[in-house]
Parts: C-alpha cells; sequence; structure tokens
C-alpha cells in the first residue's frame, strides 16, 4: 500500500482526461489569445469552448459570464473588493458569517482599512448560517453579501438558494465561495439566482492554479488587474491556456461522473462513521450531519493535540490536515471551530478527513487502526486525558 | 519541517509518564496557548534521581519534553536549574522559529517542578497544592509572527507589521 491521500481537500490528483489535455494543449504550441492572426484564432478557438463547458459545470447562462482566474482565491478577491469598489458610492457596508474561508476574511479586512464597514454574523452549532440573520444585518448602505457554500474545514453547507433570495429581495448582490463544492455538488447559479461565485479547478481533480468567477450578466466590478482587454476586460493578462484547458476537461469529467462519485463518497461517509466508535472513543463530529459535503469529515479526537497526531498518521503513510493552532501557522485556533462553540481544546484535537475518487472502505479501516493506534500512544503522553480519566474513576 | 532529532524524539518519547508520589511537580502552559506540560521529579539527596513527563501538544513540544527529560536526569538540582529552553532546543539541532515560543516550554515546566520541591521543602506549599501555571517563559526566546516572521512583543498577540494575523471581522452589533 503506497501513501494514502485522506487530505483530498487540500489536494487531489489530476484525473487522466486533464493530464491528457494539458499535454495535448503544450505539444500543440496554441499562439496568443489576443493575437489577430491564424495562431490568435486556434488560440482563442480553444480558450472559449473551455469557457463553455466551464460555464455549463454551474449551468451559466452565458459563457461571458465566465472569467479564468489563477485561483480560487484570486476569484474571491476579484469578487469581493472587485465589487465593493465598483459600488461604494451606494454605500460601504458588507455582510458576511464568521466561518468564512481567509481569501474572503482578508479581502474584507483590507476594504475595513479603506472605510467599509463589515457585519459578521454568528453560524449555529453546526456552523450554519441562518437567512434570518443575514436578512436582519443588511442596512440601507450595504451593497453585497458575502457568504461560502461549503465550508473547508467542517464541511457544512449552508442555505445559499435562500440566502440569495434574501439579498435579491434586498436589492444587494451576492457573492458565493463556492471553491470546495463546485465540480463536488450539483449547483446551478441560474436556479440559485447567485450573483458572483468564485470556484477553482483543483477541487475537481483538474490543475492547481487555475479557478474562474461567475460574473452575472448586468454586474460591475472594478479590475483586480488593468492591462489588455482580456476576459472579456474583466482580467487583464495573458490566459494560462494550459491550465484553462485542464480545467475545462476536468470539468467535463465532473458533469459526466458527479453522480457516481456522489454515490462513492456518501457510501465512504456512511463507512467511516459506523466504523469509527470500534476503534475510537471520546470525540466529536463537528459541522452539519446531512448538509454537509458528502467527502469531508471533521472529526475532534479529545484529549489529544491535531499536529502529532497528523505525524503520526504521515509515519504510517496516511495524509490528513489539522485545524490545531499548533498546525495552522496562525498559532490560534480555528475560527471555525470556535465559532461553532467548541472548546479550546478540543478545537486542538481536530483532524478533518477528506476523500477522493480513489478512496476505498478498506483504505478506510486500515486508515482507523492507524489513527487508534496513534491516539492510544498520545493519549498515554497527555496530562489531560490523565486527568479525564482521574476525574471518571472518581465520579 | 522537523529536525531528525526531533522527529526521534517525537517517535521515541524518552521518559514519558507519572510519578507516584513525586518530590516536585511542576506545570506549565494551556490548551489556549496550544500545549500543556507536567514534570514529575524524583529527589534524593539534592539529585534528580528520576524524570518523567506528561505533554499535550505539537510534535515540537514532545520532542521537548523528552529531551529535557533526558538532559536533567542525574543532573544535581543547580546544574538542572541552569538548564534553559535554548538549551533543550540546540540539544535537539534546532526547532521551527515560530515553534521556540509556544512549543519550547520545557525548561520552564522543570524549573517551576524544582521550585515545588523547594517550596514543599521549606514548607511554603503542601504536596498537594494545585500547581497554577503562571505561564512565566524565560524569554530567552522571542515570538514570532508565523505569516511575515518580524518579532512580536511582549503581550502583542497579533503582528502590527503584516495586520494581517488578527482576530477574524468584527462581531454583529447586539
Amino acid at each position: 500500500m503506497g501513501y494514502i491521500n485522506l487530505d483530498n481537500i487540500n489536494f487531489k490528483h489530476l484525473v487522466p482526461e486533464a493530464s491528457q489535455a494539458m499535454i495535448d494543449a503544450i505539444k500543440a504550441e496554441y499562439g496568443n489569445p489576443s493575437s489577430q492572426h491564424q495562431k490568435g484564432d486556434e488560440a482563442r478557438e480553444v480558450l472559449e469552448s473551455s469557457r463553455e463547458t466551464v460555464a455549463r459545470l454551474i449551468n451559466a447562462k452565458d459563457p461571458r459570464e465566465i472569467v479564468f482566474t489563477s485561483c480560487g482565491t484570486e476569484s474571491v478577491n476579484m469578487a469581493v473588493k472587485g465589487l465593493a469598489w465598483a459600488r461604494q458610492d451606494k454605500g460601504k457596508h458588507l455582510v458576511t458569517c464568521n466561518t468564512e474561508h481567509n481569501a474572503v476574511i482578508r479581502s474584507l479586512r483590507r476594504l475595513k482599512q479603506l472605510g467599509f464597514q463589515v457585519t459578521s454574523v454568528p453560524v449555529d452549532k453546526y456552523g450554519v448560517v441562518n437567512p434570518q440573520t443575514v436578512k436582519r444585518a443588511i442596512r440601507e448602505s450595504t451593497i453585497l453579501v458575502t457568504i461560502m457554500h461549503a465550508n473547508n474545514e467542517i464541511g457544512t453547507l449552508h442555505p445559499i438558494a435562500e440566502i440569495a433570495a434574501v439579498c435579491r429581495e434586498a436589492g444587494v448582490a451576492y457573492h458565493c465561495d463556492a471553491v470546495d463544492s463546485v465540480g463536488t455538488i450539483p449547483i446551478d447559479v441560474e436556479a440559485l439566482g447567485i450573483d458572483l461565485l468564485s470556484f477553482a479547478s483543483n477541487p475537481f481533480y483538474g490543475p492547481k492554479g487555475v479557478g474562474a468567477l461567475y460574473v452575472r450578466r448586468g454586474i460591475g466590478l472594478w479590475n483586480l488587474l488593468d492591462g489588455g482587454a482580456q476576459e472579456n476586460r474583466k482580467r487583464a493578462g495573458t490566459e494560462n491556456l494550459v491550465g484553462i484547458v485542464g480545467m475545462a476537461a476536468a470539468a467535463k469529467v465532473a458533469m459526466r461522473d458527479m453522480e457516481k462519485r456522489l454515490e462513492h463518497y456518501k457510501n465512504l461517509r456512511r463507512h467511516f462513521l459506523a466504523q469509527l466508535p470500534k476503534y475510537l472513543e471520546d470525540y466529536l463530529i463537528n459541522g452539519h450531519p446531512e448538509q454537509c459535503l458528502p467527502n469531508h469529515i471533521s472529526l475532534s479526537v479529545r484529549h489529544v493535540e491535531g499536529e502529532s497526531i497528523v505525524l503520526m498518521l504521515d509515519e504510517q503513510g496516511f495524509a490528513v490536515s489539522t485545524r490545531s493552532a499548533c498546525a495552522s501557522g496562525s498559532l490560534r485556533a480555528s475560527h471555525v471551530l470556535l465559532s461553532t462553540g467548541l472548546s479550546f481544546a478540543d478545537a486542538q484535537g481536530t483532524l478533518v478527513i477528506s476523500f477522493g475518487t480513489d478512496t476505498t472502505t478498506q483504505i478506510i479501516d486500515n486508515f482507523l487502526a492507524a489513527l487508534a493506534e496513534s491516539v492510544k500512544t498520545l493519549r498515554a503522553i497527555s496530562p489531560l486525558y490523565a486527568a479525564a480519566q482521574k476525574e471518571k474513576a472518581g465520579k | 519541517m522537523y529536525s531528525k532529532t526531533v522527529m526521534d524524539h517525537f517517535k521515541k518519547p524518552r521518559n514519558v509518564g507519572e510519578i507516584e508520589g513525586a518530590d516536585g511537580i511542576g506545570q506549565i502552559g494551556n490548551p489556549v496557548c496550544g500545549d500543556m506540560m507536567t514534570i514529575y521529579l524524583d529527589i534524593e539527596d539534592d539529585v534528580i534521581k528520576d524524570i518523567k513527563f506528561q505533554t499535550f501538544g505539537c510534535g515540537a513540544a514532545i520532542a521537548v519534553s523528552s529531551m529535557l527529560t533526558e538532559l536533567a536526569k542525574g543532573k544535581t538540582l543547580e546544574e538542572a536549574k541552569k538548564i534553559t529552553n535554548k538549551d533543550v532546543a540546540n540539544a535537539l539541532d534546532g526547532l521551527p522559529k515560530n515553534k521556540l515560543h509556544c512549543s519550547n516550554l520545557g525548561a520552564d515546566a522543570l524549573h517551576a517542578a524544582i521550585k515545588n520541591y523547594e517550596d514543599r521543602k521549606s514548607g511554603k506549599v503542601m504536596p498537594d497544592d494545585n500547581q497554577e501555571d503562571k505561564h512565566e517563559h524565560d524569554h530567552d526566546e522571542k515570538c514570532y509572527c508565523p505569516y511575515c516572521d518580524s518579532e512580536l512583543g511582549d503581550g502583542q498577540t497579533f503582528c502590527k507589521s503584516c495586520s494581517l494575523a488578527e482576530e477574524g471581522p468584527e462581531k454583529e452589533p447586539a
């Protein structure tokens, strides 16, 4: 058994269709889509057919509503800052929620330095935003609501259709960071009524370093990148055509296999949760039990710290991630976990386990055995576990 | 990320556990900071005859505790008091910069345990008194911003240079 990836939220393999399409694109030595000669025409055709494919993935009515970017983070920055700048004469207030990704949090923080105001609404114990809370947070001066679809730490899905409806009624633009859900679960921007949707290629087995922003027709943004007329004048700079071709190829596979993959993920998640009590005690499962990403589990192992579990599992050939302060680089416990009411100590022991198309129930069984072993070793060292055991014995 | 010596001590930690009826106990850190360490001492004629630890924390914290017990075992109390957090980090062939503050608490815990032993001896505290964490770092190591590596001052909880490593967005007004 080789090295096993159970950290699919952070990295996935390329589907063969995407890598083949990219190799072909490199060999074809396309020209610059902006050129007026034959080489340019050829490249432009490839670019526009990729755009049509990616538009279909989220059911955008017009391919011109898709702007290719360098990653999900760029899409988010472009949506949030671009819209705030474009509408600042109408108002300077934005609404978000407490469990957003840093791309949103820090874009908003930058806007606050420029005089914008931000209201961040709380989430419930499952990490879900109540659309009525969003409605109450909207003021006369509100220009944008930005609330994510799938949370990257706990997998919880927000009720984005209801949030979009609230925004529409109030005449406020709605941006949704859907980086961790597009390509995994069905998303229809037309049916949902979303104005701006950020997504990226790597979460659906496409290449890293390519993303896209859906911009509903009629929504004006200030550009982050000024220069040439690329991307329908919304993002200047020569396109990463090879990456875009890879993204489109992965999108085709995602549309073709979505139902099959969903079924696979759901079976794995069910298996994992059913087997877990046989291997481990004293743990918590975070996030909403049903309204969640099907390939994602947030597990808080009590009385031990996440980074040390990750290191031990790594030694045994399993990749998972943790949201403990020690590993995050920020040296503070995850804002998402604390927002759902988790204690500091429990947040410290939180692992994120995410499945891919190549995960099997056998892999999960092997992983759970390795996890149980690691936790046993670490608990034997842990003063918190010793104290908890003493308290149990005393009762 | 970690040196070979750190990984060795993390994977095979030395002197793990609790000493029943220990002569001195020192506890430092808390889960809010990320790490928590307890040191148990068995002392005979002012020599550390046995030392054990319990640690809740990352790989670095566990390796630090293990290395510290190796450095302190068999030392006289006067020698042990001279062990610094820096000595422990050096013995481990270094630690990542941003782990120096939060995880390198071994010597502090050892000094707390020795003080606890001396206080008991002089009758200042009873053996079963709780050793509350004072979190008094020796501060021979500075703290660094995990994003931009600039030095953080005492009590500074976020980085002023990059102004990013602070709290999330403001809360909804009540």
